[in-house]
């Protein structure tokens, strides 16, 4: 087959394009710990009541846990338990994982401005971990359809600094 | 003589497959103004916002489902007829499917509008996705797999014509039209396996109420798996005027007769392993196989890549022959004042721009700042809404004229339009692109919210909302002139022996110069079954095992 010249450098070119994108996305997994959500454990999405999501909310990690605090979030149409009544509360310089599913229907769950952006899927959990280096209030809304009222589904994460964050407010 | 006088039969069904893509664009491309007008504030009181998710099912159903397969079964005819030299071996089959396709379109356009009828229980404001737990009417479902099911019977209608060619011609290549067609529709039979294993194992039973509770995360994966392929689907066949028919527009001859037939070898291997980069964001699915989704994806790249140069490489040759000079001198000298050319080129331009945001998309941890926000309506808007849909509105002013035996009428009208396509898409797409990088989500009627604010990076907000306003009003009136155009020159344009000049010349380097592996379809088809099951069969595998519809998740009725 006759391959003109040009086409040949154009195909080494666009090679080696390909191969540096494909190195961006493993340096920043591996170097800057950019993470995407993996496959954690299932639960039923209609006997939540025997599970955390029951009394969602911010927890103190179990002792010996690779993490600070624990985030559990219930989303369901069409508001997020806590984060729309009052704020998810969590302190600076701190590890915390959330946890986040839904016992109805799909939603989105986006931190506004920041990578924290996952999927909420009943019957899954959704988990990642991330820590907060400044005090700061940020919007949290709903990104994936959920029904007619979708559009009103917000509400905050509040970072409050280590010094200012009462441990009183944890569930227990 | 033109396409009607020697195929007078492919003609007429090519014809009705293009009315109904084009009623489908008015009527879709009619709420996309609208959403755009909501959204940004503009005007709220056209709809409520409860009935913006109907509309918004409406917009994406009728343009990125009905417009497109219609028009491309429509395209698809005239391409087999003309390069066979052969009308469909029954006609009755072909109209068939085409009734088939047609009455499945009714019934899911019906269970979507009737979500504008007050109290009325047929509705689907599910979205084009249609993710369960949220439920439509079964009239939606069943609705969307008979539109499935017409395009896998013309697929066949293609494929018997391909045969009965070849028995009366053993040792040919097959034309390069045909064998761009062919390669479509095996990777379309590929991946539509898994939305219709989806709607008709899942989805129909649980909407009529044989089951009561469905897993979301089984039928939203099996969705997937078809559903980056499908962009495939609407790409392909723009790939196929620009091989076939743009370098002869720009006035010269298709560059390379086998890469393009390679091109299309790769997107039928690649397209569909790679459905897993629209679940980056999902929990349930393991990151190995997202990893293995994403290289993929990037790796299909390369067609792109090819494309684009084989494709600017067959109009700088065109643009010589009409007297062009200089590395980049020769642009001028391209027929930019020919709607035809012009639609097509521009979308080719607006093709590469969607290029750039899809790698950022393609990143999987880059992904997840723009996932679900408007910024993926942005993209794809430049892909599908204009690659897709400027080409196929520009190749009609060469088609239809073709198709009728009518020359175009309202030649300026159908020049202006394309440049206005592009302007509007210009504004509301780079707008959108930054919305998203702001946070701003998609799929949502009122994006402002009374607990915060959000902040522009690049631009400010009300900025980004005006050029989405202006943006869709451009496109929309763009739109009126392609409609306006289109039907003037079908019913009353002038008739002409030959309304266009519509010889196609050989490419430069011709199939005598490609490997026949590359015409061994079996092959081919093989391999890319054999990638799929690498990717899919485990993890399809581990959300079967627990039950089909477990873990459960009640039912939502929209
Ligand atoms: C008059 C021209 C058009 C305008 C003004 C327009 C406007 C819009 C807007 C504002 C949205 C975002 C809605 C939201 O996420 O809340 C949207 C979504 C969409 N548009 Fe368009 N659009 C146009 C043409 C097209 C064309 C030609 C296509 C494809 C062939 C297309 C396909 C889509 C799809 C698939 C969606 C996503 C629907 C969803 O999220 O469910 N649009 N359009
Ligand atoms: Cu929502
Ligand atoms: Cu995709």
């Amino acid at each position: 087959m006759h391959i003109h010249r040009f086409e040949r450098f154009w195909i080494g070119v666009s090679l080696v394009a390909i191969a540096i994108f494909i190195a961006t996305v493993v340096i920043g997994f591996s170097v800057y710990d950019l993470r995407v959500i993996g496959a954690e454990k299932t639960v039923d999405p209609q006997n939540l009541q025997e599970t955390k999501f029951a009394d969602p909310g911010v927890r103190k990690a179990e002792p010996g846990s690779e993490v600070d605090y624990e985030v559990y979030v219930m989303s369901r149409q069409f508001m997020f338990n806590p984060g729309t009544a009052e704020p998810i509360t969590v302190p600076t310089d701190a590890k915390i994982r959330f946890h986040i599913t839904s016992p109805d229907v799909l939603h989105g769950f986006e931190v506004v401005g920041t990578n924290l952006n996952t999927m909420v899927i009943p019957g899954q959990v959704a988990t990642f971990t991330t820590r907060f280096d400044t005090p700061k209030t940020y919007g949290l809304l709903c990104n994936e359809y959920c029904g007619a009222a979708h559009h009103v589904m917000e509400g905050r994460l509040k970072v409050v600094s280590k010094s200012q964050f009462n441990e009183k407010q944890l569930v227990q | 003589m033109t396409f009607i006088d020697n195929y007078p039969k492919s003609a007429k069904i090519a014809k009705a497959n293009f009315l109904v893509a084009f009623i489908a664009l008015a009527i879709g491309g009619l709420f996309g103004l609208i959403q755009a007008l909501h959204r940004t504030g503009w005007a709220r009181n056209i709809i409520s916002s409860a009935e913006y998710y109907t509309m918004l099912t409406g917009h994406g159903v009728l343009l990125a489902l009905v417009f497109t397969t219609f028009f491309i079964a429509g395209l698809f005819v005239w391409g087999v007829t003309r390069s066979l030299d052969r009308e469909p071996e029954n006609m009755a089959f072909s109209w068939s499917w085409f009734w088939i396709m047609l009455i499945g379109t009714l019934m899911a356009t019906v269970a979507i509008l009737g979500g504008f009828v007050e109290g009325s229980s047929i509705r689907a404001a599910v979205l084009y996705t249609f993710y369960p737990p949220m439920q439509a009417h079964p009239l939606f479902y069943i609705g969307a797999a008979l539109l499935i099911i017409g395009s896998w019977m013309a697929g066949a209608d293609w494929f018997r014509s391909y045969l009965a060619w070849r028995k009366e011609h053993p040792d040919e290549r097959i034309p390069l039209q045909t064998y761009m067609t062919l390669f479509t529709m095996l990777m379309w039979y590929v991946c539509t396996v898994g939305v219709a294993l989806e709607v008709v194992v899942l989805l129909i039973p649980w909407s009529l109420g044989w089951v009561n509770q469905i897993d979301p995360l089984l039928p939203r994966t099996l969705f997937w798996y078809f559903g980056h392929a499908v962009v495939y689907f609407w790409l392909l066949p723009a790939y196929f005027v620009w091989y076939s028919i743009l370098p002869k527009l720009s006035g010269g001859r298709l560059f390379s007769d086998s890469m393009a037939r390679i091109v299309f070898i790769i997107f039928l291997i690649l397209s569909t392993p790679v459905g897993y980069h629209h679940q980056y964001a999902d929990p349930g699915i393991t990151v190995g196989f997202k990893f293995y989704a994403m290289a993929t994806t990037l790796l299909l790249l390369l067609p792109s890549l090819l494309t684009l140069f084989t494709v600017v490489a067959s109009m700088e040759h065109g643009a010589k022959q009409r007297g062009g000079k200089g590395y980049f001198a020769w642009l001028g000298k391209l027929p930019w004042g020919e709607p035809a050319f012009a639609g097509c080129a521009l979308a080719g331009i607006m093709f590469a721009a969607g290029g750039f945001s899809g790698i950022i998309n393609a990143a999987m941890n880059i992904n997840i700042l723009v996932h679900n926000t408007i910024w993926v309506p942005g993209h794809f808007h430049l892909t599908v809404g204009t690659a897709v849909a400027l080409t196929f509105m520009a190749i009609s002013y060469w088609l239809v004229p073709q198709l009728t035996g009518r020359k175009l009428k309202n030649k300026t009208l159908a020049l202006i339009q394309p440049y206005l396509w592009f302007l509007g898409m210009t504004l509301m797409s780079n707008a959108m692109h930054r919305g998203g990088l702001a946070g701003i989500p998609r799929r949502t009627a009122e994006p402002n919210y009374s607990q915060f604010d959000f902040e522009a990076v690049f631009g400010t907000i009300s900025e980004i909302k005006w050029q989405i306003a202006i943006g869709g009003i451009l496109l929309t009136v763009s739109l009126v002139f392609f409609l306006w155009v289109i039907f003037n020159s079908w019913f009353r344009g002038e008739r002409a022996d030959k309304p266009v000049d519509d010889f196609i010349p050989a490419a430069l380097s011709g199939p005598e110069h490609a490997p026949k592996i590359l015409d061994n379809i079996k092959l081919w088809v093989l391999l890319a079954i054999a990638l799929v099951l690498i990717a899919y069969s485990v993890p399809l595998a581990e959300m079967v095992m627990d039950g089909l519809f477990s873990p459960g998740a009640p039912t939502i009725p929209v």
